[in-house]
């Protein structure tokens, strides 16, 4: 069987497939994926109220290269802001929404965008007492993961089982932060 | 295995499409497809999207797989099967994405976990790989049927006695207290365990009164 024509004649209709399953899919994103981004949007702005405590409304403003969410009361004043940021994780790319004070000096919280980690163990990075860990940190220093029962001021306890997964989402949070800080610094002088 | 795998007979589309619902039931009589059966069966809506997603995967691959089922190279089927799967899945993962957001943030992982679904592969392979689209789509509908029905079972009664309502909808008396181990992962074995025996118990008694009856006895 394996001498009968070479590789191209055993597998064309796999070449062939592909081909066309990945046109399909191209135009399956073409079709929804404007919508599948409004209603990341539409979560993004819904969730700004309980990242940044006393916020009312985000409204969109770039910095640097990235679109941010100014936090404001229902005054109009900033109270603070929220970061959409992003990385690997353990099985697919993790998005998240930071929230940060006005002085962008303490995270005041950590909500989980999209993630697809593994059901029971990398999941539970979306459960409140976990993402919890993050507010009230500071955000001049990088946080780092610890598996011990207690971390310090800046360091975040790993779900069990799922130290990738925490790591992931720590190194974001580290990053994003790190970057906004150095963006809204250079647009302040 | 024959070289022809695009030729070959099996049951006709009628009896396809009515033993995907109960006497070849995917979840209660092959058991398979367990992983989103246990995962997402706490609540009637996540059931019943997870099923809606199911079928149309599986209608779709079962599809896909029978037009091309003159071309398929034996050793290269497997990989037809996948990718034909994997992209249906993407199709639906995306269009819950965009349609049903607050469902598809439930589900998670679990709508691109229906790839590794035991029960769309083993149709591509026992049914579309074999016979005609017309056959193949009667069988799609059929263990579509049988898996809804599985999970819609087995979802009324987690979500009956773990939250007391049922699509969301209060049902049970005020004074219910929610048995939470329901919700919890091991509700899902409970249930899935007690309502398998009592299908299969179901089965075998309706199989020995027939033979007794003198018909055909159905085999189990």
């Amino acid at each position: 069987m394996s001498d009968k024509g070479g590789y191209i004649r055993q597998g064309w209709l796999v070449l062939v497939l592909a081909g066309c399953f990945g046109a399909a899919l191209a135009a399956v994103h073409v079709g929804l994926g404007r919508r599948i981004e409004s209603n990341k949007l539409g979560d993004t702005l819904r969730q700004v109220p309980k990242l940044v405590p006393g916020a009312v409304e985000g409204r969109p403003e770039s910095l640097g290269t990235r679109t941010v969410y100014r936090a404001v009361d229902s005054s109009g004043r900033t109270v603070g802001w929220v970061l959409p940021a992003g990385g690997g994780g353990f099985a697919d790319r993790i998005e998240l929404l930071i929230g940060l004070d006005a002085s962008a000096e303490t995270i005041t919280g950590l909500y989980v965008l999209e993630q697809k980690e593994t059901p029971g163990l990398g999941n539970r990075i979306e459960d409140a007492n976990w993402r919890g860990q993050f507010a009230g940190r500071s955000a001049r220093r990088r946080l780092s993961v610890t598996k011990a029962d207690k971390g310090g001021a800046d360091e975040i306890q790993a779900v069990t089982g799922a130290t990738i997964s925490s790591r992931s989402v720590t190194d974001i949070v580290n990053e994003a932060v790190g970057r906004f800080r150095a963006d809204l610094g250079a647009s302040r002088q | 295995m024959s070289k022809h795998i695009g030729q070959g007979d099996g049951p006709a589309p009628l009896e396809r499409l009515i033993n995907g619902i109960l006497p070849e039931n995917p979840v209660y009589r092959q058991i398979l497809g367990i992983c989103p059966t246990l995962a997402v069966s706490n609540s009637m809506e996540s059931a019943m999207t997870m099923a809606g997603a199911v079928a149309f995967v599986l209608l779709g691959s079962n599809l896909v797989v029978s037009l091309i089922r003159g071309l398929l190279k034996p050793h290269l089927r497997i990989l037809v099967f996948t990718l034909t799967i994997a992209t249906f899945v993407t199709i639906a993962d995306r269009f819950l994405a965009a349609y049903m957001h607050e469902m598809s943030r439930k589900l998670g992982p679990y709508v691109p976990l229906i790839i590794v679904n035991c029960i769309i592969i083993a149709r591509c392979e026992v049914c579309a790989a074999k016979q005609s689209v017309f056959t193949a789509a009667a069988d799609a509908i059929g263990q579509s049927l049988g898996f809804a029905l599985a999970m819609a079972t087995i979802a009324t009664v987690r979500e009956l006695l773990g939250f007391g309502t049922w699509f969301g909808l209060a049902v049970m008396p005020k004074a219910w207290p929610a048995w939470v181990v329901m919700i919890l992962p091991p509700g899902a074995f409970l249930a899935l365990g007690l309502l398998m025996g009592a299908v299969n118990w179901i089965a075998a008694a309706w199989a020995a009164k027939s033979a007794g009856g003198g018909e055909e006895a159905k085999k189990a």
